[in-house]
């Protein structure tokens, strides 16, 4: 049975089941409890699990991320939270030197599972230092996980399999999706990590999106749809470790392939995409180069227009994936 | 010249009240633009913890520094800034304050010392000392006054800068605006020393903690402050008690505190006791009163104006003001 939840909510529900089906996990971060999260995301479990297992701490992201590997380190499932992803940089030192390296510099002989939920994006006016989308840092780090669910369905299972994994996780929400509805089944249920997945089938062109970027470049295929022009979206959910096989098979099919993702465009994930699927034998099949298109590489201004300017907007979308279908090599 | 009011002369003190009354109205106004819509976003208001902006800048020179925080309109209009062009700033316009790439968590007037508001909770606070090493290395006689919350005393940022500006000496007036939460996080929760002003001991610094709600209170500490810093005294810790009685942004439902508790505190409101007081000593007049709040709700009104009338940027100048 499934039913229409938020993405907001389907996160929620997820927590919940965890928490209610394993006493080592517990929430941390700040204003996770009484507030509900700065998005409402944790709205309730403060009054369901209390304070012992909902933990509001301070305003110090470096000590969130240093208990949650340090309890995680020692027999507890901690789900920390980051306000929003651009504090994570205050969480560097803990995440990128100790979480991420444990498990390996202690020859296998401990496990780090935590999961760091926290919301990217712009979209929301609230400028430069509240907008960031940083997940390729950490996929840049052997030894983090990176998740990034577009629905509601996705955002539920994988945080589930997250909170299964026994390795640090980032799991990243976007504000923007927050209230996008959609089914999301009843119950306890993992969607594995690690598994690309194909959002809609098409055999002109490869769309390879994240988070925020596959709805609009699912709108963004109805829209060209009509016009004839049939694309795949193909959405990798887990960034790290990347299950690359469903989209060298898709470029393969198509032989054309446009990566769509909001963080600036130097030295995002769309680049290490670029590359997988150059050295793979979809190179053979390519029609036209691989196109990216990306988030400017500025800050995020404040003024609404050119806040919009600055990432991929469903026509902007379109319009690539218009210029691609007539490219040639 | 009446003991209570300091070195201020009743032109003066008749200036810091029309900054606390305009503080509180471009504030007010911000509020209804964003309710109808007309400015996006979010913003931290300060209504409440006007005594504290004004009080703290006004012991500083018009050279000397600040830094900011979110809940920062206040801060930047107690520095001198045009209301004008921070309502440009907010409607996000070419005109404003930083050309419409800021807005209200990154408000700055270079010009008036305010190097600006900031996004990020202690944002400001390593940099006052960096601030504070370019004066000493310069041989300027500037201070450098940095705001933050009783939140951002928690982030390990805090420590570091408050250590460092210690043993270097640095003319840092570190600048506590204790408005008993962060967020939903009351400061009792967040912290187990009694007063936040105690945390100076241990970098072996001066910490005084005082009445946020009372101007003059304030102002006669951070004057001692600021007095210390230019005369190579080194950094002091100060907080304000204060309250803000608005939520903590646009979204907050306030269930972490009561009614009763916000009621209490807007009895002690900075302004109307300023203002009761210079009353009292005949500084003022009721008439004098009115025409204040007549002059500070025509400021707003044309700021307003001009900050519709304005121009949006020009989407062709997007990547300007940045170097890589
Ligand atoms: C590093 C960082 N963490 C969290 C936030 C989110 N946040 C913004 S303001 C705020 C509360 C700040 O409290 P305080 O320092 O007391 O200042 P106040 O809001 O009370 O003026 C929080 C948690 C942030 N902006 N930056
Ligand atoms: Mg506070």
């Amino acid at each position: 049975m499934s039913r229409e939840l938020t993405y907001a909510e389907a996160v929620r529900e997820a927590i919940d089941l965890a928490m209610a089906r394993d006493e080592r996990v517990f929430l941390v971060g700040e204003d996770v409890g009484v507030y509900g999260g700065a998005f409402g995301v944790t709205d309730g479990l403060y009054q369901k699990y209390g304070p012992e297992r909902v933990r509001d701490t301070p305003i110090s992201e470096a000590v969130i991320a240093g208990v949650a590997t340090g309890a995680a380190l020692t027999g507890m499932r901690p789900i920390a939270e980051i306000q929003f992803m651009d504090f994570i940089t205050l969480s560097m030192e803990q995440l990128v030197l100790q979480a991420a390296k444990l498990r390996f510099m202690l020859g296998g002989k401990v496990q780090v599972p935590f999961v760091l939920r926290t919301p990217a994006g712009a979209g929301t006016g609230a400028a430069a230092q509240h907008s960031e989308s940083l997940e390729n840092w950490f996929v840049h780090v052997p030894g983090l996980k990176v998740v990034m669910p577009s629905t509601p369905a996705d955002a539920k299972g994988l945080l589930l399999a997250s909170i299964e994994d026994p390795n640090p996780v980032i799991f990243v929400e976007h504000k923007l999706l927050y209230r996008t509805k959609g089914a999301v089944p009843e119950g306890y249920y993992t969607i594995p990590l690690s598994q690309t997945e194909v959002k809609r089938p098409g055999r002109d062109l490869t769309i390879v999106a994240t988070s925020l970027m596959v709805v609009r470049a699912l709108e963004a295929a109805e829209r060209l749809a009509k016009e004839g022009v049939e694309v795949e979206v193909v959405d990798p959910r887990t960034l790290k470790p990347l299950d690359a096989e469903p989209i060298i098979r898709s470029v393969c099919k198509t032989g054309r392939v446009l990566i769509v993702h909001e963080a600036c465009k130097t030295g995002g994930f769309g680049g290490e995409l670029a590359a997988v699927i150059a050295e793979s034998e979809a190179f053979d099949y390519l029609d036209a180069p691989i196109r990216r298109l990306a988030g400017l590489d500025i800050p995020v201004p404040y003024n609404r227009e050119l806040e919009r300017r600055m990432v991929p907007q469903v026509e902007d979308i379109v319009d690539a994936a218009r210029r691609l279908v007539k490219e040639a090599r | 010249m009446n003991q209570s009011f300091a070195d201020l002369s009743p032109e003066r003190l008749r200036a810091l009240l029309h900054q606390m009354m305009l503080i509180r109205a471009f504030e007010e106004a911000a509020e209804q633009l964003y309710l109808q819509g007309l400015i996006h976003g979010t913003m931290h208001l300060s209504v409440g913890q006007e005594a504290s902006a004004v009080g703290a800048c006004a012991a500083l020179r018009p050279d000397d520094y600040i830094l900011s925080t979110h809940r920062g309109h206040g801060h930047c209009i107690a520095k001198g800034a045009r209301v004008d062009l921070m309502m440009a700033e907010f409607f996000g316009k070419e005109t404003g304050y930083c050309r419409g790439r800021g807005g209200s968590m990154h408000m700055a007037d270079v010009e008036t010392g305010n190097l600006g508001a900031n996004g990020i909770v202690a944002g400001g606070v390593p940099m006052a000392a960096g601030v504070g090493l370019s004066i000493q290395m310069q041989r300027q006689d500037r201070v450098v006054l940095v705001f933050f919350g009783d939140g951002a005393t928690n982030e390990g940022a805090f420590h570091e800068s408050l250590n460092l500006a210690a043993i270097w000496n640095l003319p840092v007036i570190y600048f506590c605006e204790n408005n008993q939460y962060a967020m939903s996080m009351a400061i009792t929760r967040a912290s187990k020393v009694e007063k936040l002003s105690d945390r100076a001991c241990a970098y072996g610094i001066p910490g005084v903690t005082v009445d946020g709600n009372d101007l003059l209170a304030v102002y006669c500490a951070t004057k001692e402050a600021v007095e210390r810093a230019r005369s190579g005294g080194g950094p002091t810790l100060i907080e304000a008690q204060t309250y803000r009685w608005k939520g903590h942004s646009k979204s907050d439902k306030q269930r972490y505190r009561t009614k009763e508790e916000v009621k209490a505190w807007q009895e002690r409101d900075p302004i109307a006791r300023l203002a009761q007081k210079m009353l009292e000593a005949a500084l003022l007049t009721e008439n004098d009163l009115q025409q204040l709040q007549a002059d500070v709700d025509a400021e707003i009104a044309a700021a307003i104006e001009f900050a519709k009338a304005s121009p949006e940027p020009d989407p062709a100048t997007i990547f300007e003001g940045v170097y890589a």
